[in-house]
């Protein structure tokens, strides 16, 4: 296990290093991007434009850019080159909105997907399990922003049954706070409900098929509890892992989109926005984060595993 | 193929997607001699007449018309007065050429790489491994976004080649990089498992070289897996591209995109939702179509699958 753990920390290590570099050369690649003739404006001297290269540093070779950069990010005074305000600061501002939006979707992706793919597999073959087939391939092939327009339209302005976007504080008002999350909730949750109803499905069944459950049904256990104790703690184990992984990737992923189209202020609209003003620092930062949560998150459920079963161990 | 055949749903499915396919190829022939406009025509300031009346094709107070149901503005017109039909067309066009081209990329980066760090082991895999993780570590949308927003400003220079900003092929690109872990993971670990099989020890000891058993021994057994990720490849990467355009890291303007076709609609809410809903739903038919079709063929292909049955 000692092993084990220090060669999956050690490479973890590397990968987190990888990872920044990575999104330092993508940024630094971008051409016709030179961020002192940006900041300078349009009216700068040539004089002018060179101060700010100095002062900036982005006349240095770029092994020290990168060094200087990541000393920067991890002592948390990066300053984005448009509007030159604190980047971590930012981000930490705009984190209530995403993390509202990430965990509230997540629950209701889990519960759903998991309901919706156990009714499935116990109705396999028949109406209720075609039905419910149709719906998860329709919303696996659903863009989170067309659900959104569509429910901003008709929810929002035709009927007015939830407000048109926006972002209330939980702490100030909870019902605002719920009315306000929810058609985000359900736009970025549809894709996931999908994904996760057909894999839960599929491994109810075949958990199904295995010896232990003919056992249990044969002592006699009620259907209920064959299901619930035998059939779903089993097929359970791959849908957690998933979900620690998704829940990373939607802060990177789908939070964007939604953000934008709902105008919840969070961490991925400002991605976006940034991106829109080529403003290379804090589109860096967030992608930094994101990464790195993503890392993170997958060596710990490997690491969760191994301690689980001693057969990934060994291999 | 056979099982496919038989499975009506996945084949009624596939054959939508074709239609779609075919339809957006004749495009050219719609916009000359249906709707007699181009897809970036301006007709802001005209009329059209509908039910005998004459019609501003966008009002004064900028909301453009709905959809007509006749050969000019079909499905009505955008805030600049250009005609939706033959833009959804041409836009299709490009989405479908760039998903194409990206699932290609995918395809031949993840068959590469999967089947050289499955077959070689030790610290080829070890490093071939590491990058998959580490493109799979970058969340789709925002390394899409970094990489898109970078080329789409000033071309990509590879010195042989050179891409402009604004062509499609640098969304297809993008697209292609971002997805080939998600193959390559799979492939490299279904090759680590083959290598092991007799028929690759047998081929060993007859003296063929790593060469001829990875592309003789090796890929003719990774061709159901192959096959099974193809529809899956094609439909997230159609999603992605209209994730990407709507963005503005995707296909420029003013070159069409389901993606900022529905972009411009949202920014017109509650105006004119027709804007939405055309480029939308024909989105969301066209990557079902694929999805259910790719269903189909993962149980064809996947014995175990047939073994739980479908539906």
């Amino acid at each position: 296990m000692a092993v084990f753990l220090a060669r999956r920390l050690a490479a973890l290590v590397a990968v987190l290093f990888a990872i920044t570099v990575l999104t330092f050369l993508i940024f630094q690649a971008i051409p016709n991007g030179d961020p002192a003739l940006r900041m300078a404006g349009r009216l700068a001297t040539p004089q002018q434009v060179q101060d700010i290269r100095v002062q900036w540093g982005f006349d240095k070779p770029i092994y020290v850019q990168y060094a200087k950069t990541m000393e920067k990010v991890l002592d948390g005074s990066v300053i984005s080159y448009t509007q030159q305000i604190n980047v971590e600061q930012e981000i930490v501002r705009d984190l209530p909105p995403t993390i509202s939006l990430a965990l509230g979707a997540g629950v209701i992706w889990l519960v759903l997907g998991v309901l919706l793919g156990l009714l499935s597999a116990m109705h396999a073959g028949r109406l209720l399990d075609r039905v419910l087939t149709v719906f998860a391939l329709t919303g696996i092939s659903m863009p989170v922003f067309f659900l959104g327009a569509i429910m901003l339209y008709w929810l929002g302005y035709k009927w007015g049954l939830l407000p048109l976007g926006g972002y209330v504080p939980l702490t100030s008002d909870p019902w605002g706070w719920f009315t306000h999350m929810l058609m985000p909730w359900i736009a970025l949750s549809i894709v996931s409900i999908g994904v996760y109803s057909r894999v839960l499905r599929a491994n109810v069944l075949d958990v199904m098929s295995e010896d232990y459950v003919r056992t249990a049904r044969a002592k006699g256990l009620s259907e209920r509890r064959v299901l619930i104790h035998h059939v779903l703690r089993n097929s359970l184990m791959g849908i957690v892992t998933l979900w620690g992984l998704d829940f990373a990737w939607v802060i990177g992923g789908g939070a964007i989109l939604v953000e934008s189209v709902f105008n919840l202020g969070g961490v991925g609209q400002y991605a976006a926005q940034s991106i829109g003003r080529l403003d290379v620092p804090p589109v860096m930062v967030i992608t930094m984060l994101v990464a790195c949560a993503v890392v993170v998150l997958s060596t710990l459920v490997d690491l969760a595993y191994a301690l689980l079963d001693p057969r990934v161990r060994l291999s | 193929m056979r099982a496919v055949a038989h499975d009506k749903v996945a084949l009624a499915f596939g054959a939508l997607f074709v239609a779609i396919v075919v339809l957006c190829l004749f495009a050219p022939v719609y916009a000359q001699d249906v709707a007699h406009t181009g897809p970036d025509d301006n007709h802001i300031t005209e009329t059209v007449i509908v039910d005998g009346k004459q019609v501003d094709v966008v009002s004064p107070q900028g909301v453009p018309i709905g959809p007509t149901w006749k050969g000019r503005f079909l499905l009505g017109a955008d805030s600049n007065g250009r005609d939706v039909a033959v833009r959804l067309l041409y836009g299709g066009r490009n989405s479908l050429e760039i998903a194409a081209i990206a699932t290609l990329i995918t395809m031949v980066l993840a068959v590469l790489l999967g089947t050289l760090a499955g077959y070689l082991r030790g610290f080829a895999d070890g490093v071939l491994s590491r990058l998959f993780d580490l493109v799979w570590a970058y969340p789709a949308v925002l390394l899409g976004v970094a990489l898109g927003v970078a080329l789409a400003v000033g071309g990509l220079n590879l010195g042989l080649f050179t891409l402009h900003s604004g062509s499609l092929l640098l969304p297809a690109f993008v697209i292609g990089i971002v997805f080939f872990p998600y193959v390559a993971k799979p492939l490299r670990a279904h090759a680590l498992s083959l290598r092991e099989r007799e028929f690759v020890d047998a081929a060993r000891v007859m003296g063929s070289s790593p060469l001829r058993i990875m592309v003789g021994e090796i890929l003719p057994n990774l061709t159901s897996t192959i096959i099974v990720f193809v529809p899956l490849i094609v439909a997230n990467a159609i999603l992605l591209e209209a994730g990407l355009s709507y963005l503005g890291a995707g296909v420029q303007d003013p070159n069409p995109s389901w993606g900022t076709m529905i972009a411009d609609g949202i920014r017109l809410i509650p105006g004119a939702i027709h804007l939405v809903l055309v480029p939308g739903v024909m989105l969301v038919l066209t990557v079902l179509s694929v999805n259910v079709f790719a269903d189909g063929v993962r149980d064809a292909l996947d014995p175990k699958a047939i073994v739980r049955g479908r539906f």
